[in-house]
């Protein structure tokens, strides 16, 4: 019980002490997000988080142990569907160790968006993930405008709404651009 | 008998301050082994929480069990 408390208790601690990805690295709301490279994963070849700017991105970092994020997959592919066309690029970034086990899971919740893999770890590093699963959602500019942590069925129409809220935004020259804190 | 108990104390604080060392941080993502069934603090929560109820009707008191399972930590 006690090991569970503090495990669970772990995103916040992240947040106060110093670990791999402090506070002060960590990109924030409003700051251009980092780029990293992707494994392909299954068939699907290899990707890089910054090659689709212009588009709305959403950055999902997900592993085959996390429950949350299975049940996350049906709803993203549901977005990706209905969104897609409005300029909406899904991007699933598998943290597992072995590959075995995101192509396992796959097959039972299978994806409809683009992933890849970093079984490394450095890709979240960079984000400075503390929760699994998070979604980080990238403007046309390729700024973090809005980070979701942890998956639940309630905050499905929030997440739908700023996705929606971030693709109706014109593309601006970034020159001219000012960041849109929340 | 007071030296005594110093001369044991200090070697193994010392010992125990030498272990902290090892503790490193689980980042959220590398939580894969933990995740893992066997690695739960209690492998099987129901049957444990059925278990304690039975226990508990039988014997007409009941201590502050708790059944969970350990878990990836995850949001």
């Amino acid at each position: 019980m006690l090991v569970r408390q503090v495990v669970r208790h772990r995103p916040l601690s992240g947040r106060l002490f110093l670990t791999s990805a402090t506070a002060a690295e960590r990109p924030a709301v409003g700051q251009p997000a980092p780029a990293c490279e992707l494994a392909g994963l299954g068939n699907g070849t290899a990707v890089n988080t910054a090659q689709f700017k212009g588009k709305v991105v959403y950055v999902d970092f997900w592993a085959s142990w996390c429950i949350p994020c299975a049940k996350s997959f049906p709803v993203l592919n549901q977005i990706h569907r209905d969104l897609r066309e409005r300029g909406l690029q899904i991007v699933g970034v598998n943290v597992d160790e072995h590959s075995a086990d995101a192509d396992g899971f796959l097959q039972k919740h299978p994806a409809d968006f683009t992933v890849g893999a970093d079984a490394k770890g450095i890709c979240p590093k960079a984000f400075g993930v503390v929760a699994m699963p998070s979604g980080y959602l990238i403007d046309r500019q390729g700024v973090i405008r809005h980070i979701h942590y942890g998956f639940r069925e309630g905050e499905i129409d929030t997440l739908r709404a700023d996705l929606e809220h971030l693709l109706g935004e014109t593309p601006q020259v970034s020159a001219a651009f000012e960041p849109h804190l929340h | 008998m007071k030296r005594l108990t110093w001369s044991l104390t200090t070697p193994t604080l010392c010992l125990a301050l030498a272990c902290l060392s090892a503790c490193s941080t689980v980042e959220p993502w590398e939580r894969g082994n933990l995740a893992r069934p066997e690695m739960a603090v209690e492998p099987h929560p129901a049957q444990r929480a059925l278990r304690d109820h039975v226990y508990g009707s039988r014997e007409a008191a009941a201590a502050g069990a708790s059944a969970a399972g350990g878990g990836c930590g995850c949001y």
